[in-house]
């Protein structure tokens, strides 16, 4: 009952939350510098082209005019068509969501494979060199922006040695016919191993840089948690029964130190996904990112809207499924 | 777990299965061509919308379409679609006539019905052709056999050079009234070289030839043409072999790459120049000023050192390719005539005449670099400067609402060289692409847009410019050269409007 209270509440906070981001996007984007009618004006247009173009795409009416029809519209599923594609937004973000979601979660399995190995390999070697080197890596990975390592990532494995894909998604060359835009899943139950390896060729190196500031960040989290987690009774208790040292830091120790990276993962998790913007660009994948700059180069309102919106609900969403998920983890507040 | 050696073999396999994922095919024979290309695409219909108007994405549509009246690789008109054209006598109508034995890329024939309906729905104000202004020039348009005639509400004469402009393109009528614009979306068809086979938005387009062409069918039977809107992927992607041909990439890594084996580059004058508008306001309004600010920027010197010398200096907004280029207009580089114009109205070095001046940052090559020299070299005769960046959109908000800063650097294109759509829309006060109100530039322009006088009409906008330069009321700065570096089993084919055109690319 609790447990549904909690819920509840997390639900209310969310369409609340939701509602806010949709009423601040909207008139911040419409105060700030750049009209779309502007960047559409031929040379000759006279008063009334303009007139006839404010019209068209409905920026005749008041500010709170033009929100409550847009938000009416939103209500019915209808996040109105955007400028530059003439495409109705919704199509245009949930054809790219699958993209962005795949992209943002094998980056967040990389950083946790690498952040957690980082993580054990450290604690397991604490006091020997392997350890400080561990320490020197993950404070340098988090120094270099996500951005660089992609452009690091790009000279290594994209021109001095050319084994992954510098751009796209998929090639163009492939034959698919997939039902969803999640290509990555569906090649799995179609068992078409060709488009997933093709998929993992394009996807290694902006997933890769995504993965690496977070990973380092789990990585330096995690083994303080182990650290500090070695120190307890319990874990001293586990050692005298003469368990080994990999049982103790696996079994016994972990368990207990990789709740607060939990939390942390969550909440990076969100940033990973803000930083999907600048990557996608880099390696032209096509996915919520990449889409969002162009929207906000050609003042495309409509997607602009309907792509920060999606954002903030994924955000919100990620963070409910920690929290909830924390629960489940916790015995403490399972059971409290 | 110990690191044996069956572990150290999987684990070596396993990665050598790995990184040969996706492996580029760089290094065998272009069987198909790959484009990087600098921006996307964001809708298939050339007449509509913020993409019509966007010079940028015209070469993709004109690998599809066709425009009604084509453009040779030097901006001159060509014979495309309409083979021939025309005004009679007394201008009170037009005739065209029309190209037979043409098919769309559905097989459906091409008709002068075909040319008629796009000139009647570019010319509807309810379509949302963005240039209806030309095209609203002419009403009761009729197609009879292979001739379209139709007549003359307003006399436009840049009415066919905007044929082979933004717009200006050939719609299937049969096809877009069945299937829609939706339809047209998903699945656009035109007569040009190339049909589209795939499109996925923001990441490529796939294009096979169009064999039956009426312009012959191109040599590369699949060309893909991937968006790499990022200038260093789009480096990586010719230097690694993922793509055969790129644009737009800044001249000290194009010098680069030409010199690589296997590669190759070429460069051309495009219709593509920078600019200094001036708005006159504040200080702007005294010529001692404008003149000033011209005369004390040494152009050669800024193409020299900042684009690696690619550029062509230039003293009016009409480029060398352009009908009314007239080259006795010059604007000399003299800092001491700087110096004496602005003494005359009270300035100097230690009193400096000051004014913002705006631009936009990497929107194009070196463009903020350029502003920071012209600032430098303002400074040394008595012009302090402060720069304001900005972004595009805001640029084209305040120009259409005369609220730039007294300068503001801008790029303007104009592939059909006519001077009405450089001088002509940059320079007469009511266009909102201008900021400058003056009323004896106003006076000379108005008379020149319906002049039906050709030598006439062109003498006059010459006049125009010469007026313009010796006021100082824009600073015409250079013309872009275009850097494409390309494979070297591949020959390109530049065209001066700065559109990279894949049917114009042959093997070598």
């Amino acid at each position: 009952m609790n447990l549904l209270r909690v819920i509840f509440l997390r639900l209310a906070t969310t369409f609340l939350t939701l509602f806010g981001v949709a009423v601040i996007v909207f008139f911040v984007i419409r105060v700030v510098p750049g009209n779309p009618i502007a960047m559409m004006l031929p040379p000759g247009a006279t008063e009334a082209d303009v007139a006839r173009l404010q019209a068209q795409y409905g920026f005749d009416k008041s500010i709170p005019e033009q929100f409550f029809i847009w938000l009416g519209g939103v209500l019915q599923g209808d996040f109105g068509t955007s400028i530059s594609t003439r495409q109705p937004v919704s199509e245009l973000v949930l054809g790219r969501l699958p993209a962005t979601l795949e992209l943002s979660v094998v980056a967040l399995l990389m950083a946790c494979l690498i952040g957690g190995t980082l993580a054990l390999t450290g604690t397991r070697m604490r006091g020997t060199r392997t350890e400080g080197a561990i320490d020197v890596s993950t404070g340098v990975a988090l120094s270099v922006p996500d951005f660089l390592w992609g452009l690091v990532l790009i000279l290594l494995f994209g021109v001095l040695w050319p084994v992954f894909h510098i751009s796209g998604r998929i090639s163009p060359s492939l034959d698919i016919d997939f039902t969803t835009n999640f290509y990555m899943f569906e090649a799995l139950l179609r068992l078409r191993f060709d488009v997933l390896a093709d998929l993992v060729g394009h996807m290694f190196m902006p997933a890769l840089a995504l993965a690496i500031p977070l990973a380092a960040i789990i990585g330096q989290l995690l083994k303080q948690s182990l650290k500090e987690t070695m120190h307890l009774d319990y874990v001293a208790l586990a050692r005298t029964k003469g368990y080994s040292e990999r049982h103790v830091i696996t079994r016994e120790a972990l368990p207990n130190a990789i709740l607060p990276t939990l939390t942390l993962v969550g909440v990076q998790f969100t940033f990973l996904i803000g930083g999907t913007v600048i990557i996608e660009r880099l390696f032209s994948y096509e996915g919520l990112g990449n889409m969002a700059i162009d929207a906000v180069i050609n003042r495309d309102l409509p997607l602009i809207q309907g792509i920060v919106l999606l954002f903030a609900l994924l955000f919100t969403v990620v963070n409910l499924v920690v929290d909830m998920l924390y629960v489940v983890l916790n015995p403490r507040l399972r059971h409290a | 777990m110990p690191f044996t050696r069956r572990s150290m073999l999987k684990t070596t396999v396993a990665a050598a299965t790995f990184a040969s994922v996706g492996l580029p095919s760089f290094a065998q024979a272009i069987e198909e061509l790959v484009i990087a290309y600098n921006v996307n695409l964001p809708s298939w219909d050339p007449t509509v919308g913020p993409s019509a108007v966007n010079p940028t994405i015209q070469g993709l549509y004109q690998s599809v379409f066709d425009n009604f009246i084509p453009q040779n690789t030097d901006l001159s008109f060509g014979q495309g679609l309409i083979t021939d054209w025309g005004w009679n006598d007394d201008l009170s109508q037009i005739w065209m006539d029309v190209r037979e034995g043409v098919t769309w890329h559905n097989g459906d024939p091409f008709t002068a019905e075909d040319v008629a309906w796009s000139l009647q729905r570019a010319a509807d104000p309810a379509t949302g052709n963005p240039i209806q202004f030309i095209w609203g020039k002419i009403e009761n348009i009729t197609a009879k056999d292979s001739r379209v005639t139709a007549d003359v509400k307003e006399y436009e004469p840049t009415f066919f050079k905007w044929m082979s402009f933004l717009t200006g393109y050939v719609m299937p009528k049969k096809y877009m009234e069945e299937v829609g614009a939706e339809g047209f979306e998903a699945a656009p068809i035109g007569t040009g070289p190339y049909m589209v086979e795939r499109f996925e938005r923001n990441a490529f387009v796939r294009l096979t030839a169009n064999e039956n062409y009426w312009g012959g069918a191109p040599e590369f039977k699949t060309v893909t043409i991937k968006f790499v809107t990022d200038a260093a992927s789009r480096v990586a992607e010719v230097e690694s072999g993922n793509s055969h041909v790129s644009l737009e990439i800044p001249y000290e890594e194009f010098d680069r790459l030409k010199e690589k084996d296997g590669l190759a580059g070429v460069t051309t004058p495009i219709s593509d120049i920078a600019m200094i508008f001036l708005n006159d306001i504040e200080v702007m309004t005294d010529p001692n000023v404008r003149k000033a600010a011209a005369h004390a920027i040494n152009k050669p010197l800024i193409i020299e050192r900042l684009l690696s010398g690619y550029g062509v200096a230039i003293d009016t907004l009409q480029t060398p390719d352009y009908a009314a280029f007239d080259p006795s207009i010059t604007v000399e580089y003299n800092p001491d005539l700087s110096k004496e114009l602005l003494a005359a109205s009270g300035y100097s070095t230690d009193n400096p005449v000051r004014f913002t001046i705006q631009t936009t940052r990497g929107f194009k090559p070196k463009d903020y670099e350029m502003v920071q020299a012209i600032v430098g070299l303002w400074r040394q005769v008595g012009i302090e400067a402060e720069i304001e960046v900005y972004e595009i959109a805001k640029h084209f908000e305040l120009r259409a609402a005369d609220q730039l800063a007294p300068a503001a650097f801008y790029n303007w294109g104009n592939s059909v060289g006519d001077p009405t759509t450089s001088t002509g829309f940059a320079m007469f006060g009511p266009s909102p692409h201008s900021v400058w109100d003056g009323q004896d530039t106003f006076d000379m322009i108005a008379p020149l847009w319906g002049e039906a006088d050709e030598a006439k009409r062109i003498e006059g906008w010459k006049a125009v410019d010469r007026h313009i330069a010796e006021q100082a009321e824009v600073i015409p700065l250079l013309q872009f050269v275009q850097p494409i570096v390309h494979a070297a089993g591949v020959k390109v084919t530049p065209h001066r409007s700065g559109a990279l055109l894949p049917h114009l690319m042959t093997r070598t």
